[in-house]
């Protein structure tokens, strides 16, 4: 039942052979058992899970039930979920209970699907590698003195490990795609305005997308139709017809032209990694595809342009953890100006006080046309190699990240480092763009490695058919570490 | 050598849209603390903002009401500060493209001093912008503590910026009043000072003639004309003061305390913030289409200036009257709906009224004209009867007070009271020969000479006729008879 697709768990549940109860205690149970070491979740309310569990066997005994009714899914941390402790992975928000619903949790109680819980991920999302966490580091499951990317790193494992059917993630900079190949797993990013920002808590407004990560493109896009849909609380979401993202799950990739950006293949990247991608790429050709080189110049600066704009939008979407209204406030203080400096030196972690404090710079009186302006400029040059390369080709693929998963503590010391473990994947969200991952191999140390695969805009559909296809042809994503 | 003063004003007039500028609670005054504050006024992680049209379109009124361009685009920017009653820990305002540009205000001097004559001056307006207000800090609501009242956070503000035209407290409180009416006139304020509905921030600078500006301190937050004045006056002063004596004027924000009448410095340039302005990710950018523009447009009152020029030119109406009765748009639209009903040619008789009896008995039981209970339509009804001599203007006078205290109509009133004026001249010759028939000694001594007795034929006759003759043709007709 664990291995069973979306699909398959939703016939068994709508042919009875399980009710949602059964399946969600089976996950509770396995949680029990393995989240003390993996760490993949900060809260698991079984007894709220399985009251959703009973509606939704109610709802699959009246015949109302979707296609994932009762379906036990896993939610990060950053989606506030009405009576549910909603941390975004920090001390600032430790005792903070949601009074409402984001707009992603409201789809998927609509479906009839079951909240298993809140999943781990870097502090307000902001890390690579799960380990800026307030309530610790999540593991790989592959390997647990491994990282499970981030900053959706529980959500990866929880999927991996098999202790959720599916998971939400949300990725600013990679956060889906990079723990996604780390852990892998299958997940994407839509295009920047398809999922509601609604209720997910804010790092970098104009990056952050969520999506669902999950064990196939299969379950992906079931995933995906239940998140997506405008909603006229969030400015920035799209007004588009609800689309079935399954639609093209089973069209033949024959004359499919993928572009392979030579930029994505040069130094920096593993060559073990390099290796698996230039498989996966030929395995492609084998099932009809034709491959076209394609360059874009700009993707360079995605890194340090990304390290000025997200900081700047986070260093201003954070100042409402003040300790005046909600969350952490620190235990003493003398005046208000005290108040505040301890409440955030106390209640925020190192990376994100070092990003509050790079985004307040690059924002700051005399310096904001040097940085931000700058980075703005280049963010609309980085889009537009995009456009360009979408000419030649229908998809661009290339590695996920440039290495497979590393080991906690091995890049703690090097902000840096850290970061250019989302070389590949930033351009993508500074673009607006729809990105996916799926594993296609494993590495030198036997750890997974992820493809990426880029869309046009809104060519989600057409994505996930194409990763489909390749897994139809191949078991990369169905293998499972042992535990 | 004179000192010149420079004054240039911040006015953040509070538009008076149902709820906030970005979510739906509700925006009334005076609730208790915190009920009108929603997740998104409480910026609850996660919450977005959403932008209230209403508040869009009483901008575009004021910038249409100015003369003003109105962006095609213009953009909301994050103005980053930290304070208890600032929620998200920036205010959401607009800094580089404000959906307001230039415009200009005439208006009306009165000077305070002596004996000098009021004047008409333009003021030109540098920009109006959109952004949302604060909460309250409610200090010492709690022993010790600062209460946080986030009804207010949110509302919707129209920040309007006067460039440096004004060069006295007079001209200031002139431009503020003008304002004042103007916001209120199109309906996009309710221009409530005691509810903070108007506040306004004054820029205040001297320097000698010729000389370049002189640096400026900024009076926050005056919420009213008269305090306005005090301060401006008392700021002028104290500035002169320090430059004669060899001081200088440092850059600085000051508060002006009504009990001591005095201005005091509240921070300097030195503690001045870095706001860190940059556009709002959460928003798009503000497109205003041509559509929208006509749309509101076809919305917008005839705007006070147009009105005047109708009234003194079809009308004939002074200059005077078409001033009172543009005192307010209540007051002008009461006034148009009343011309509708007697038309235009009694336009003059109905001004009268309106400035006479309506404006003395608005005053005497201290309403406004919004409140008067007499409607228009009434008024008019009235004033017909006047017009076509059904009644007498004292006749009339009767007819007014029962309007006023027991309402009704007025032609009912005419009928119950037995105010119809006689004006058939039989009768009227009948009254007058009755009356000099009983009189016949004082005809003879009229008919001699003595002329003060033509008063004495008028009353009696007028008394004869229960009041009720016409009393020019009482006069013509007496006047014929009397000489015989």
């Amino acid at each position: 039942m664990l291995n069973q697709s979306l699909q398959q768990q939703g016939d068994a549940l709508r042919a009875k052979t399980i009710s949602s109860v059964e399946l969600t205690q089976l996950y509770l149970d396995r949680i029990a058992t393995h989240n003390p070491v993996l760490n993949a979740y900060v809260t698991v309310e079984g007894h709220k899970s399985l009251a959703q569990a009973r509606a939704a066997d109610a709802m699959l005994a009246n015949g109302s039930a979707q296609a994932l009714t009762g379906i036990p899914i896993a939610q990060k941390d950053i989606f506030c979920a009405q009576g549910w402790r909603t941390t975004c992975g920090s001390k600032m928000l430790d005792n903070f209970i949601s009074p409402y619903d984001a707009h992603v949790i409201t789809q998927f109680n609509a479906a009839g699907a079951v909240n298993l819980g809140k999943t781990n991920m870097d502090e307000f999302a902001m890390g690579s590698s799960n380990e800026t966490s307030y309530f610790g580091p999540v593991r790989n499951p592959w390997n647990i003195k491994a990282v499970p990317g981030g900053s959706s790193g529980g959500a990866a494992s929880a999927v991996a490990a098999r202790l959720c059917a599916a998971a939400t993630g949300t990725d600013t900079g990679g956060s889906i795609r990079q723990p996604a190949a780390l852990c892998g797993i299958t997940g994407i990013k839509p295009t920047y305005g398809t999922v509601s920002r609604y209720g997910m808590i804010a790092f970098a407004s104009s990056l952050d997308q969520a999506g669902p990560m999950a064990r196939s493109a299969e379950d992906c896009a079931l995933m995906l139709n239940v998140m997506t849909g405008h909603d006229p609380r969030d400015s920035t979401s799209l007004v588009r017809d609800k689309e079935d993202y399954t639609r093209e799950l089973n069209k033949p990739l024959a004359g499919l032209r993928i572009g392979l950006p030579r930029e994505f293949f040069a130094e920096g990247l593993s060559q073990d990694v390099g290796q698996c991608v230039q498989a996966a790429v030929a395995e492609y050709q084998k099932l009809g595809a034709t491959v076209v080189e394609i360059s874009l110049p700009n993707a360079k600066l995605a890194v340090p342009v990304y390290y000025v704009l997200a900081p700047a939008e986070a260093s201003s979407n954070l100042s409402r953890f003040d300790g005046v209204r909600y969350g952490y406030r620190a235990p003493d203080y003398t005046d208000l100006t005290d108040m505040y400096e301890k409440t955030r030196a106390q209640g925020f972690g190192e990376e994100v006080k070092r990003r509050i404090m790079i985004g307040t710079y690059v924002l700051s009186h005399g310096y904001y046309d040097a940085y931000y302006l700058q980075a703005q400029k280049i963010r609309r040059l980085i889009a537009q190699d995009f456009v360009e390369a979408f000419k030649k080709c229908d998809v661009i693929m290339g590695p996920t990240s440039p290495s497979t998963a590393f080991n906690l503590g091995e890049k703690g010391d090097d902000p840096v480092q850290m970061y250019l473990s989302d070389i590949y994947t930033i351009a993508v969200n500074l673009a607006g763009l729809p990105g996916m991952s799926i594993p296609c191999g494993t590495g030198a140390n036997g750890m997974p490695v992820g493809l990426q695969i880029i869309g046009d805009y809104f060519k989600e559909a057409q994505m996930l058919g194409v990763a489909h296809q390749y897994q139809l042809a191949t078991g990369w994503h169905s293998r499972a570490p042992t535990l | 050598m004179k000192w010149e003063i420079v004054i240039g004003l911040e006015v953040h007039t509070q538009l008076s849209t149902n709820t906030k500028i970005f979510s739906g609670a509700s925006t009334a005054f005076g609730s208790e603390p915190n009920t009108q504050a929603d997740a998104v006024s409480i910026a609850l992680p996660g919450v977005l903002p959403v932008l209230n049209k209403g508040a869009v379109e009483r901008a575009i009124k004021f910038g249409l009401a100015v003369g003003a361009h109105i962006a095609p685009r213009s953009v909301f920017a994050r103005k980053n500060y930290f304070y208890p009653d600032l929620p998200k820990g920036y205010q959401i305002s607009q800094m580089d493209l404000p959906v307001v540009g230039q415009g200009a205000l005439t208006i009306q001097v009165e000077p305070l001093s002596g004996n000098a004559k009021p004047y008409e001056k333009t003021v030109r307006i540098t920009r109006a912008h959109l952004e949302e207000d604060a909460g309250k800090s409610v200090h010492g609501a709690t022993q010790s503590m600062t209460g946080i009242d986030l009804n207010r956070a949110g509302t919707p503000l129209l920040e309007i910026v006067s460039e440096p035209d004004m060069c006295s407290a007079a001209e200031a409180v002139a431009y503020a009043k003008a304002l004042h009416s103007v916001v209120r006139w199109i309906g996009i304020c309710d221009g409530n000072m005691q509810e903070g509905s108007f506040r306004c921030d004054v820029n205040v600078s001297v320097r000698k003639p010729g000389e370049p500006l002189g640096t400026r301190r900024e009076i926050k937050n005056l919420n009213s004309f008269k305090f306005m004045q005090q301060a401006i006056d008392y700021e002028v002063q104290w500035q002169i003061d320090t430059l004669e004596n060899g001081g200088k004027i440092q850059q600085a924000t000051i508060l002006f305390n009504p009990d001591t009448g005095e201005t005091r410095a509240m921070r300097s340039k030195e503690d001045a913030h870095d706001y860190r302005y940059f556009p709002d990710p959460d928003l798009l950018p503000l497109d205003i289409t041509p559509a929208m523009l006509d749309a509101v447009r076809s919305t917008m009152p005839e705007l006070p200036t147009t009105k005047r020029e109708r009234y003194t030119g079809s009308f004939g109406l002074s200059a005077y009257d078409a001033n009172s009765l543009t005192s307010s748009r209540e007051m002008a639209e009461f006034f148009d709906t009343t011309v509708g009903i007697v038309g235009g040619a009694n336009a003059k008789l109905a001004a009268n009224w309106m400035t006479g009896e309506v404006s003395a008995q608005l005053n005497r039981d201290n309403l406004e004209i919004a409140q008067c209970p007499i409607s228009a339509a009434q008024l008019g009804g009235m004033l017909a009867r006047i017009a076509d001599g059904t009644i007498s203007n004292s006749g009339a006078k009767e007819v007014f007070r029962a309007l006023w205290a027991e309402g009704g109509d007025a032609d009912a009133i005419i009928e119950a009271k037995g105010l119809k004026q006689v004006s058939d001249s039989g009768a009227i010759e009948k009254i007058i020969d009755e009356v000099m028939a009983a009189n016949a000694d004082k005809v003879t001594e009229y008919r001699s000479g003595k002329d003060k007795l033509f008063g004495f034929f008028v009353g009696a006759a007028m008394k004869a006729s229960q009041g009720k003759a016409n009393p020019a043709q009482l006069n013509e007709l007496l006047k014929k008879k009397l000489a015989g």
